[in-house]
């Protein structure tokens, strides 16, 4: 019964409604994109690695002296001593770990040609041992883990293709889709040496160096080797609640090994969270941002809201004496400014709808994202909605208290 | 009379604090928030080297062919072999291969912590190209460079950690178990973004702090401590290593003009297709050469999260303008009976656009101030969470980004006003005095 009223007393406020319609509109777009981003950004930032990620330390160890030679050497005493701090489960040497963004890969092949345009996929390379599996908590599947006996001492160049390699079940089922991989060969172009590579195990998950990785994310291949280098990785599990006093013992039990190395700089000692954290630090600090964003924008969308309809209902203290003259309720006004927000606020939705799908192609466009869930829309809407009944409920509220007599008073 | 429009203004600002402050609030997080994403995107996009940037160029040229490429894009380094043919050509003004090392710094004093240096090896040639400022002594000579003599130019900050800040010319350093002499310290060099190498670590990371000469580091074969790509497998030893098709040089040409490089185009572009004649490659010849700024283009060095808030951004701003007009309309209409008294009292339509104007102007000003309040909060606290600190280390309130904000600020609030404005200078005078 109120809304022809309505329409009509809208249609004498033609550019304030207005306002208030593009208002909740620009607010619509850009709470909804944001919201989706921030989702986006989060899932993203909290992707499985494969790995236990509890309990976990990370150390990259820099060699102050270029010879090569006693690495080998110096890297088993580095090892036993990791082993021997107290509070240490295991500790293994890697040349590369899930989100430590180095890394290298290696095309597969599944027949001994070499040629280029053979290969079938690539893999992620982790050259591990014995202890990668446990230290690393990855899931063994299917198979066994490597023995001692089977770790290479070498140096990058003059790698050769292992005989025995574990593989993930993305990897597995890549190139033996529908068949057991255990026990098949596979062909790595390692060195001019063509061997076969046997599969002797399956991991559930172990994913790529780079957080941002595309494609071969999943697809890793872990080689029995310790790869003396100028740089490599430890990586230690701690038993639970020991790992601060482990990432403190850890540098002090590697430096009385040898002093000529460096375990300083950021990024020398880092518990695996430490290493999410930095790997995904962009997309939590965007998504921060776009939180701050969303906040401030609706509580000044909100402001303007208040302002207007405090503007729009006192102006209209006079008709509303009048109303109240003529036997109209507290109950009656209220509703009728209420509904009249509602009615402005779906028509700010209904445009901002079309311009949150405007912004949304203009950002896949240029950022490559996904397409705009219609749930983010939703929400956004919701909370529109909600925040413009709230912001009309004082003055409306206000207006309802209005006395009769209001009417008979000139303006 | 703008003297009198200003006291007007103010005391009707006073008159509904409430509205006032909503309408600065508005208005300065929005130019906080847009001008603070301007200035990340501004630093980030620099010309890193602008009286030379059409001059640089890297060059490219494809010797995987199209399985190993990256969407027919060459790899962003050269072979070995290519490098050195281009080398001895010679045909640029000048050029140089270089590639990054890994090599830490062992300081003579046996107690001492030997740390790492971010190193390139270059040829001598590279110091006037990338136009390398020196406090003592200078590059070495391309004697040096033939003779692989083990010499080395050190950053500012190596030689104020190791010497104390004096002058360390023809002293000697360690870098892993071999000595060099010094041949110059430079002065503080920092291009931003480091565009010799966009593609190893962070482009906006610490500055390069040591050279040594190109041929010496090949010499004493120190591996790549950057990307390297290989299609085929290098094979063993060092040999092996530098007559394989891995790409691990980057390598950049000076030419002075569009003639020479166009004609260096057309040099690659036959040596290329020279390769595919020889049977090395199997694939039509696939070159590029590219100046500083497409090179940096084609890296994308600046960062997404950057244009990203800058778009989000300039929705806001627009969103408090909008937000602004309709509350400067709501004040404006409000006071339609003064307005009416003054047109009755003779005022033109004119003058109630200048006094609502400047009203509207200081309610900017105000609005700029709170931006600016909010800005160097946002630089001192938001900016570091937000990007990455080699950014953000970057981004300062300059007194240019000051100025932008407050005219921001105040030609955003006329904006918004212009509808307002428009509307109170029609109210007819009558009706008002007779309502009054």
């Amino acid at each position: 019964m109120q809304v022809p009223l309505i329409f009509a007393a809208l249609r004498r406020h033609k550019s304030t409604t207005l306002l208030m319609v593009l208002q909740i509109a620009l607010a619509l777009a850009i709470v909804s994109n944001t919201l989706f981003i921030i989702q986006e950004r989060i899932s993203l930032s909290r992707r499985p690695t494969g790995l236990n990620e509890r309990n976990l330390l990370t150390i990259q160890n820099v060699w102050a002296n270029a010879d090569i030679g006693p690495i080998t050497s110096l890297a088993q005493s580095d090892l036993l001593a990791l082993r021997h701090i107290p509070g240490v489960a295991d500790a293994t040497q890697m040349n590369s770990f899930p989100l430590v963004a180095t890394g290298w890969r290696e095309a597969v092949h599944l027949d001994p040609d070499p040629a280029p345009a053979k290969w079938i996929t690539q893999g992620q390379i982790y050259a591990s041992d014995e202890h990668t599996l446990s230290t690393l908590g990855i899931k063994l599947i299917a198979g066994r883990d490597f023995r001692s006996e089977e770790i290479a001492e070498s140096d990058q160049k003059s790698l050769t293709p292992p005989a025995v390699i574990i593989i993930t079940k993305a990897l597995a089922d890549k190139i033996y889709p529908n068949e057991v991989a255990i026990g098949k060969p596979v062909y790595l172009t390692i060195s001019d040496d063509i061997r076969p590579s046997v599969i002797i195990g399956i991991v559930e998950q172990l994913t790529s160096p780079f957080s941002r990785a595309r494609s071969y994310r999943e697809t890793s291949i872990l080689i029995p080797a310790h790869i003396a280098g100028k740089r490599s990785f430890y990586l230690v599990r701690s038993s639970e609640g020991q790992l601060t006093t482990v990432a403190k013992a850890a540098p002090e039990a590697l430096l009385a090994v040898s002093h000529m190395r460096i375990l300083s700089g950021r990024g020398a000692i880092r518990t695996f969270s430490q290493v999410r954290a930095d790997a995904y630090r962009d997309d939590r600090s965007l998504a921060i941002m776009m939180g701050m964003v969303c906040v401030v924008l609706l509580t000044i969308t909100a402001g303007g809201i208040v302002g207007l309809n405090t503007f729009m209902i006192d102006r209209r203290r006079r008709q509303t004496g009048i109303r109240r003259a003529l036997g109209g309720t507290h109950r009656d006004i209220l509703t009728f400014f209420l509904i009249e927000n509602l009615i402005i606020s779906i028509g700010g939705a209904a445009l901002g709808v079309l311009l949150a799908y405007w912004l949304d192609i203009a950002l896949m466009r240029t950022f490559q994202m996904e397409r705009l869930s219609p749930a983010y829309v939703g929400i956004g809407v919701a909370v529109l909605l909600f925040l413009g009944m709230l912001s009309t409920l004082a003055p409306a509220l206000r207006a309802s208290q209005i006395p009769p007599i209001e009417a008979m008073r000139s303006v | 009379m703008f003297l009198y429009y200003i006291r007007l203004g103010l005391r009707s600002l006073r008159r509904n604090p409430v509205l006032t402050i909503l309408m600065m609030l508005s208005i300065g997080f929005g130019v906080a928030a847009s001008i603070t994403s301007y200035a990340v995107l501004r630093v980030t996009s620099t010309n890193p080297i602008p009286q030379k940037s059409s001059q640089l160029f890297a060059v490219q040229i494809d010797n995987t062919g199209p399985k190993y490429n990256f969407h027919g894009e060459p790899f962003d380094s050269l072979s070995y072999i290519d490098a050195m043919a281009l080398l001895d050509a010679g045909k640029a003004q000048r050029q140089t291969a270089l590639y990054p090392v890994e090599v830490s710094v062992i300081p003579d004093d046996p107690s001492g912590i030997p740390f790492n240096a971010r190193t390139y090896a270059v040829y001598s040639t590279a110091f006037e190209m990338f136009e390398i400022p020196f406090i003592y002594g200078h590059g070495w000579s391309t004697r040096e460079d033939q003779d692989r003599i083990p010499v080395v130019v050190i950053s500012r900050s190596v030689n104020d950690k190791l010497f104390k800040g004096e002058n360390s010319v023809g002293r000697t350093i360690h870098l892993d178990g071999h000595s060099y002499a010094i041949a110059g310290v430079m002065d503080t060099w920092d291009p931003e973004p480091l565009y010799v190498d966009p593609s190893n670590s962070s482009s906006f990371g610490n500055p390069i702090e040591l050279f040594i000469p190109f041929t010496h580091a090949v010499n004493i074969k120190l591996p790549s401590g950057g990307n390297v790509n290989c299609a085929k497998d290098p094979g063993n030893g060092w040999e092996a290593w530098l007559s394989s098709e891995c790409t691990w040089v980057l390598y950049f040409a000076e030419l002075p003009n569009e003639v020479a490089a166009r004609r260096y185009h057309e040099f690659l572009f036959n040596y290329a297709a020279d390769q595919q004649r020889s049977g090395r490659f199997d694939w039509p010849a696939n070159v590029r050469l590219r100046n500083v700024e497409e090179w940096l283009a084609y890296h994308q060095v600046v960062p997404p999260e950057a244009k990203l808030s800058l778009m989000v951004s300039l929705g806001i701003l627009i969103s408090c303008i909008v937000n602004t007009a309709g509350l400067l309309l709501a004040k404006f209409i409000r006071r339609s009976p003064e307005i009416g008294l003054r047109r009755a009292l003779g005022a033109s339509r004119r003058s109630v656009h200048e006094q609502f104007l400047i009203e509207a102007m200081t309610v900017g000003l105000g609005g700029g101030i709170f931006g600016l309040l909010l800005i160097l909060g946002i630089i001192k606290f938001v900016v570091g969470l937000v990007f990455d600190p080699s950014i953000a280390r970057l981004v300062h309130a300059t007194s240019g980004i000051i100025s932008i904000t407050l005219l921001v600020a105040i030609l955003a609030t006329v904006f918004a006003a212009l509808y307002p404005v428009w509307r109170a200078a029609r109210v007819e005078p009558t009706v008002h005095l007779k309502l009054g």
